[in-house]
């Protein structure tokens, strides 16, 4: 499968501040690609190079193949973004935004509206096209801004924190979408997230901190290199539990234990068979990993923002 | 070219359709009007008619047509310039609330978004002033009409003219600009600058010798002057119909800074067109350049 994005020992700086530092990764065609890191990591100022918003020191960015400093007019056909604020007109109604946006890429009079249908049917805005932007709920917004960023049909979709603020049925209704756009056109979808959970979906994650990768694999990989497995045992005592010898913390009706890896797991389990009559295993969260990782949580982050 | 009309209808209907932006840019020449024609038309008048010479009787009306050609050029040349810095608000909007951003990440030409940009105030403040100019027309025609159709023809041109050079120069300046509170101060300051030097609130012949040389240099000023002459061409013709000797209307004309001199020497209307039709070419000249070299960060 070939890369969608390659970026190669990418730097930038703003005077004294060095944002992206000797930025390496690639992502693959038709890939969910998470891209983590804290308020300040790097994260939109290597966003605002892929798409030529900004200017790169040295290092290279490709994307389909094509050099970000000698095509970049054709690159800019190939990327769609959702911006973390929507940047729709609110005063103007759904459709002149999406004319207007639909314009800049050449698509109008019929193929426009060809298009509209289609976004339409597959985001569900019928009843939405003459109403006025400012007067939709946020959901409903966002749904336009995804559109907007389709119209053109781009291979790579950068969605900059694109659930913030929604409600968890806009959020799904927003991955099922995406989800279908994957499967059914390939998209490859480049994201940043401060919601853990959507980046534990992700074929593959890089976490960001000062500029440069501080860790990076596949969820599964993240998981397994940096947080430990949990075993949560119901139906036995503390005493029991403390006799086992590894950490653990009590929860309502259970004990949860930490064990490095499910190998271990395996072994205590098979070494005290008495006690594992009801439990489960589980990996470590993506919190746990980004947590590990950067010694910052991605929530706090949120909730400053 | 479809991508540009499309931008420049996406401008102009946000500029008419944020109440804010269009009555502060409607309401800018009203004022005024109303203000001119409050207080300012008394004082004109009563200046006026102190200095005419005892031998000359001049009627009501004429008077009051004069008075009125002043205050309706004082304020439609001021206006021009005003209002197309209030209409090129959206330029700087943009850019504060990151549409400009995400204009940018598409493959439009940065030449088609900043002349979107161009041509979407031309029209607004175009409209402005236009209603502006008729406002002012049927004033004249309450207190004294004397132009010509001529006269009405060559005013709109030189609105025009203004207009073209005033969204120019705000389309420059907004360039620079990238906060709200940046576009506010920049339209306090030409509101209630521009006027001075344009010669529109104060006659440029009132100022001393030094600041007259220095204003000069400035192509407002010859547009204000356009605006004078055509305004109280009519009734100055009338004057001379009425009595008043040639050499006192040139004196009033050089008063009324229908005559404009450079380093003592006349300038005709066609230099005045001239010198604004050039400085439009340069000024929209610069703001291409500067749209297309000005480098991303």
């Amino acid at each position: 499968m070939k890369n969608m994005i390659e970026i190669d020992r990418l730097n930038k700086s703003f005077g004294d501040v060095h944002a992206v530092r000797d930025l390496s990764f690639s992502v693959r065609e038709g890939e969910l690609f998470a891209f983590l890191g804290v308020n300040g990591a790097g994260k939109s100022t290597t966003i605002n190079i892929i798409c030529g918003e900004l200017q790169k020191d040295s290092g290279s960015v490709r994307i389909d193949g094509m050099e970000l400093d000698r095509e970049a007019m054709r690159i800019k056909r190939e990327i769609g973004v959702v911006f973390q604020s929507s940047v729709l007109d609110s005063a103007l109604s759904v459709r002149d935004n999406l004319e207007s946006r639909a314009s800049l890429y050449g698509i109008t009079g019929k193929a426009f509206e060809a298009r509209l249908e289609e976004l339409s049917g597959l985001l569900d805005l019928g009843g939405l096209e003459r109403r006025t932007v400012g007067k939709l709920s946020g959901g409903q917004r966002r749904r336009i801004d995804i559109a907007r960023a389709l119209l053109h049909r781009p291979k790579l979709l950068i969605l900059d924190e694109p659930t913030t603020g929604l409600d968890p049925q806009t959020r799904k209704t927003l991955w099922n979408v995406i989800a279908t756009l994957r499967r059914e056109e390939g998209l490859t979808v480049f994201l940043t997230t401060h919601y853990m959970e959507e980046a534990a979906d992700a074929d593959f994650v890089v976490i960001l901190d000062s500029g440069s990768i501080c860790a990076e694999g596949t969820p599964l990989e993240l998981k397994n290199t940096y947080t430990g497995d949990f075993i949560t045992v119901y139906g036995i005592d503390e005493e029991q539990v403390r006799m086992l010898g590894v950490g653990y913390e009590k929860i309502r009706d259970a004990y949860r234990l930490v064990v490095p890896n499910t190998r271990a797991a395996t072994d205590l389990i098979l070494r005290h068979p008495e006690l594992f009559e009801d439990y489960e295993i589980t990996k470590g969260k993506m919190d746990d990993v980004f947590l590990s990782v950067t010694g910052k949580t991605l929530r706090e982050e949120s909730a400053e923002k | 070219m479809q991508a540009s009309l499309i931008l420049i209808k996406r401008n102009v209907k946000l500029f008419f359709k944020d109440k804010g932006m269009f009555f502060t840019a409607l309401i800018t020449p009203a004022i005024l009007l109303v203000l001119y024609a409050s207080f300012l038309g008394n004082v004109y008048r009563d200046s006026f008619t102190s200095n005419l010479p005892t031998t000359v009787k001049l009627s009501e009306s004429v008077i009051e047509g004069l008075v009125g050609g002043q205050l309706i050029s004082s304020i439609l040349a001021v206006s021009c310039v005003t209002v197309a810095f209030c209409s090129n608000f959206l330029m700087v909007q943009d850019r504060a609330n990151g549409t400009r951003k995400d204009l940018c990440i598409s493959p439009v030409r940065p030449a088609v978004l900043s002349m979107s940009y161009y041509v979407a105030t031309l029209i607004s403040t175009m409209l402005i002033c236009l209603i502006a100019l008729g406002l002012c027309l049927a004033y004249v025609a309450v207190v004294g009409w004397y132009m010509s159709v001529a006269d009405v023809f060559l005013l709109l041109l030189d609105i025009l003219l203004l207009v073209l050079f005033g969204t120019a120069l705000s389309s420059i300046v907004n360039f620079f600009l990238s906060t709200q509170g940046q576009i506010s101060a920049v339209g306090t300051i030409v509101s209630s600058g521009y006027g001075f030097i344009c010669g529109a609130y104060m006659p440029i012949s009132s100022f001393g010798e030094g600041l007259q040389r220095v204003i000069s240099f400035l192509p407002g000023t010859y547009g204000t002057s356009l605006v004078r002459n055509h305004a109280m061409r009519g009734a100055l013709a009338e004057m001379k119909e009425e009595g008043m000797p040639s050499e006192v209307i040139e004196e009033l004309k050089d008063v009324l800074d229908c005559n404009l001199y450079f380093f003592d020497n006349p300038v005709t209307p066609e230099t005045m067109y001239l010198i604004l039709g050039g400085t439009v070419v340069i000024l929209v000249g610069i703001y291409v350049l500067i749209n297309a070299t000005v480098k991303r960060r």
